[in-house]
Parts: structure tokens; C-alpha cells; sequence
């Protein structure tokens, strides 16, 4: 997509949908540029949570009354809509969780449960915290194995290493879809094919992945995927987790409580049907059905036509960062979203993040939950710009400003 | 000057600066003065690990004051130590222990200070206190 009239017609619609991108931080126009922590919210989903609150807020899926009848439609609609976004079989096979780290400690609990001391869990080395240390905890509780695929200095996962990593043994490859702090798509088809092939399941951690890539799971064929609401458009504190029904079936529940049971006595407990066997207590309603929201936002874009956007804004920005004198950027793959991590020669990350900040441009430096790569790279942390689909070129021209003041005054 | 003089002569030094801009350029110079900590006593009993930024802070009590050599390995948290330790030394323990640190906040960089553990500060400031409480 050209930088067209058109486009820009396109871009500025879909910006004033973004009530946050016209507020002022330090005197300046907000230029929000970390959406690989957190994407911004569209008012649809804004005031979907308002009238919720506002007219329909109930507890679900036990009262007899209208509003817990609605309340449970609703969410229970927001369910549909999700799977069929995402093309899973059918809507029990998705499961809310407060987020992607509470849907990989989900798996790491139950299915770790059918695990046997000496299986092997086989993880990358480009990891999220959250996607390491849940491994890390059941190999002590369970003694299982957890081994890591090495990564190439250019931050693309080594595939030899994996094939020779693979055995009988592996019973689990879980990895990220996209690297949260250098941007890199893995080539999760090929992963999962392979992992298949020697019996092993697969967890794809969808938290990048969601907002910049269509998903098709039946296509995909993983047999877990997670993700956050917050990052697609979506409220904190919800999130997905899809499994195929035939391991969820064999899972043992993860955490009890009320919506999980069936019948519950002091002799024996039986347990819900799925998806509710893995949602116990009082879930968070208003946000199942503002996720719900989001996905129809997402679903109201040119899905391509914002990838192409998205795109255009990593090679423009990447082109321009490419001039400046000392900057190394890391992750370096032909495959990448619209992530940049960087550094300009000695100066601390943290220095350049708390100028541009004060210049109203937001950042995330730091080591981004993924300390094993900057140990990689033998380096406290990244500066980390991230865009979306209602990022400009205009603000990476005053980002770019932004920073060769902030380069100027740190020499 | 006492403690309180002290911290109102660096308010003013910033009031000159509408300019958030040169509000940090003025830090940044202040952490280029800072007295480092040699590199061998960078020890790990000096460390103070931050989220992102490292800083190392050694105390000395000599003829009943207190004395603060500090490093950080980001400039602006380097900075910042600056104004702390400029504050700070050569005062008596129960001045450091007990009397308001305000300047912090009132130049508006209450941020820093803030349980976010980025730069290691907020838990900077408690050890520089406890040091102080150790020889009351």
C-alpha cells in the first residue's frame, strides 16, 4: 500500500477510533510506540465495558434472572466469536484465562500433570519469562527434562539444533509464535509438523503473534495456543487459551472451585464439561465480552492492508535507525513484525528511554522479560520501538528527531 | 548550609529550567562530576540491582558524619545519585535518618523514585538511610 491519499484517509480512521493517541504526555503528543507490551483500546471496547457495567453487569451461568441470562449470552457469544476468528473446532475448546502467562501455567500444571520424570519439554532460547519459568517449576515438581533450542546471532531460531534436539522423549515444544523483544517470526509451521512427527504436542505463545498475524488453528494444527486480550485491542486481565478437546479431555482441572464442577460431594466430585472444567470462580465476565469486542474492531479492518501498513513502518523506521553512527539493532530475519530492538553505542538503554519519554515519546527498554537473550548478546537491555496499525511515518520522522537530541545530549 | 538549605539550593538551581529537556541535561552534567566507586570496590555487598539500571553505594562514617561514593551504569541514575550524595554527605546520621529528603519530588522526579524497580533508586535511598541509622 502506497502512502496514498487514500491510505493516509484509511490510517487517520482508524487513529480516531483511539481516544489515547490525543492525549499530551510532558507537554507533548502522545507517539505510542510500545505495543508489544500493551495495544491501545478502541472506544468500542471502551464503552462495551462501561455498558456492561453501567446495564448489565451480573453474575453468569447460574442465575435464573433476565440479567444473568444476558450477561451470559453475551459472554458466551464473545466465546463464539473468538473461535470462529480463530477457526477452532468448535467454542469449547476456548478457554478464558487471565492472560497468555496464566494459559502457559495452565498447561504447565495440567497437562504437566501427565508428564513422567525424564520426559522432555523443549522451549527456545528466545523465550518470555513466561514461557520459561512455568517449565522450570515442573521440572522440579515432576523431574521431567527442559532443554533449550539455541538461537543464530541473528536472533532466528537454529532449525538444526531443534531437529537434533527432538527426540521420543519430547513430549512438549513450547515456543513463541513471534519474539517479543527482537520481533522475529518463527516458523512455527514447520515447528509444529516436525514436533508432530516424533509424537511431541505443541504450545505456540501466541502474545505477539495475535494482533499482527491472522490465525488459523485447524490450519496450523498446534495442539495449544495462548494469548492476551491486552495486546489485541483488548483489557488487561483476560486472555485465550485454545487446546484440542482430546487433551483437554484428559487433563486433570487445574485450579477448583465454583463453574468447574458438576456435582460436588465429600465422597466425589465430578467435574464440568469443557470449556468451564478450566474456569473456576466467577470468571472476568466484562472482559470476555470486551475481548469479544475487540475481535469485531479487528474483524472491521483490512486485516492485509494493516499488515502491509505495519510493515512499511518497520523497513521506513529500520532504514532511518540504519544512520545513525553506533547503532546496532538486534534481530535481524527477513521474517519480522513491526519490532525493532536496538542500542546506539555505549549509552544505557535506560538513558535514551527517560529522554524520549520526556520528549512524549513512548518506549520499553530494558531486557523486556527475556533475560536469557540479552545475556545472549552480552548486554544489560534493548531500547524496543513497536508499532501498530495506527502508527504513522510522521511519528517515527519526530521519534527519529526525538532521538538524535537524546543521542546529542548523552555523548 | 544544613540538610534543608541543601535541598532547597537544588530546587532552585531547577526552577531556572521550564524545559523538561534541560531539567535532565542539568542531571546528566551532575553525573558526569559523580565521585566513582573504585572498580574494585564494586563488590556485589555494594550492588543494588534495578530492573534495568545497576547502581553501587559504599558509606563511611568518619569523625561522626556520614560520606557516599556511588555508581550507576546509566547516566541519568547517576545523575540523580548525585543530587543524593551532594545532599547528604557530611551529614550526621540522625540529620540523614530522620530529616525530610523533599528536593526529590518537588523537582518533579518523584518518578524515579518510584517502586517500579527500574533504576535501583527508591531501594538506593533506603540503604543510604540504614547506613545512616547504623551509626547513630
Amino acid at each position: 500500500m502506497m502512502d496514498t491519499p487514500k491510505k493516509n484517509t484509511i490510517i487517520e480512521g482508524i487513529r480516531a477510533q483511539f481516544p489515547i493517541l490525543t492525549q499530551k504526555v510532558n507537554g507533548r503528543n502522545l507517539i505510542y510506540f510500545d505495543n508489544a507490551a500493551t495495544s491501545q483500546k478502541p472506544k468500542s471496547v471502551i464503552d462495551r465495558i462501561s455498558s456492561y457495567y453501567e446495564k448489565e453487569n451480573a453474575n453468569i451461568h447460574r442465575g435464573v434472572h433476565t440479567l444473568s441470562q444476558e450477561a451470559t449470552t453475551s459472554y458466551e457469544q464473545a466465546r463464539q466469536k473468538i473461535s470462529s476468528y480463530l477457526n477452532a473446532r468448535s467454542e469449547s475448546e476456548i478457554i478464558f484465562t487471565k492472560g497468555t502467562t496464566d494459559g502457559i501455567n495452565l498447561i504447565a500444571s495440567s497437562f504437566g500433570e501427565l508428564l513422567n520424570p525424564g520426559d522432555e519439554v523443549l522451549i527456545s532460547a528466545m523465550e518470555h519469562h513466561s514461557n520459561i519459568v512455568p517449565w522450570q517449576l515442573l521440572e522440579t515438581r515432576k523431574k521431567i527434562k527442559l532443554k533449550v533450542i539455541p538461537i543464530h546471532k541473528s536472533g532466528e531460531i537454529d532449525l538444526k539444533e531443534f531437529e537434533n534436539l527432538l527426540n521420543k522423549k519430547t513430549k512438549l515444544v513450547s515456543i513463541t509464535h513471534i519474539s517479543n523483544s527482537l520481533g522475529i517470526i518463527n516458523p512455527i509451521d514447520e515447528i509444529i509438523h516436525k514436533s508432530h512427527k516424533v509424537g511431541a504436542k505443541v504450545l505456540i505463545d501466541g502474545a505477539q503473534s495475535i494482533q499482527h498475524e491472522k490465525i488459523d488453528l485447524q490450519e496450523l494444527d498446534c495442539d495449544f495456543f495462548v494469548f492476551s486480550g491486552h495486546k489485541v485491542y483488548g483489557p488487561t486481565g483476560i486472555g485465550v487459551l485454545y487446546g484440542k478437546s482430546e487433551l483437554l479431555n484428559i487433563m486433570p482441572p487445574y485450579q477448583g472451585g465454583g463453574d468447574m464442577i458438576e456435582k460436588v460431594s465429600f465422597e466425589k466430585t465430578t467435574f464440568n464439561v469443557l470449556p468451564f472444567k478450566f474456569e473456576a470462580g466467577t470468571p472476568n465476565i466484562v472482559g470476555g465480552i470486551a475481548l469479544g469486542t475487540a475481535f469485531d474492531f479487528i474483524e472491521s479492518l483490512n486485516f492485509e492492508e494493516c499488515q502491509v501498513h505495519e510493515l512499511e513502518l518497520l523497513r521506513y523506521a529500520e532504514e532511518q535507525l540504519r544512520s545513525i553512527s553506533g547503532i546496532q539493532i538486534f534481530g535481524n530475519s527477513k521474517n519480522k513484525t513491526s519490532v525493532i530492538s536496538f542500542n546506539v553505542g555505549n549509552i544505557h538503554p535506560f538513558d535514551i528511554g527517560t529522554l524520549l519519554d520526556k520528549q512524549g515519546i513512548a518506549v520499553r527498554t530494558g531486557h523486556h522479560c527475556t533475560q536469557p537473550i540479552m545475556d545472549f548478546y552480552q548486554i544489560p537491555g534493548t531500547i524496543r520501538v513497536s508499532f501498530s496499525i495506527y502508527n504513522t511515518k510522521s511519528e517515527i520522522d519526530l521519534f527519529m528527531a526525538a532521538l538524535n537530541k537524546s543521542i546529542q545530549i548523552l555523548s | 548550609m544544613n540538610y534543608t538549605e541543601k535541598q532547597n539550593s537544588i530546587i532552585e538551581d531547577f526552577s531556572m529550567f521550564d524545559d523538561w529537556m534541560e531539567k535532565y541535561e542539568l542531571i546528566i552534567d551532575l553525573g558526569k562530576e559523580i565521585e566513582l566507586i573504585p572498580t574494585e570496590d564494586k563488590q556485589d555487598d555494594q550492588l543494588i540491582e534495578g530492573c534495568q539500571s545497576r547502581v553501587w553505594l559504599k558509606s563511611n562514617y568518619k569523625n561522626g558524619k556520614m560520606f557516599y561514593y556511588a555508581d550507576s551504569d546509566a547516566i541519568i541514575t547517576k545523575g540523580i545519585i548525585s543530587l543524593l550524595i551532594k545532599v547528604m554527605n557530611g551529614e550526621k546520621p540522625k540529620t540523614i535518618a530522620q530529616e525530610e529528603l523533599f528536593f526529590i519530588k518537588k523537582i518533579g522526579l518523584q518518578e524515579h523514585l518510584s517502586p517500579t524497580r527500574a533504576n535501583g533508586l527508591l531501594e538506593m535511598v533506603k540503604r543510604m538511610k540504614l547506613d545512616a541509622i547504623k551509626n547513630i
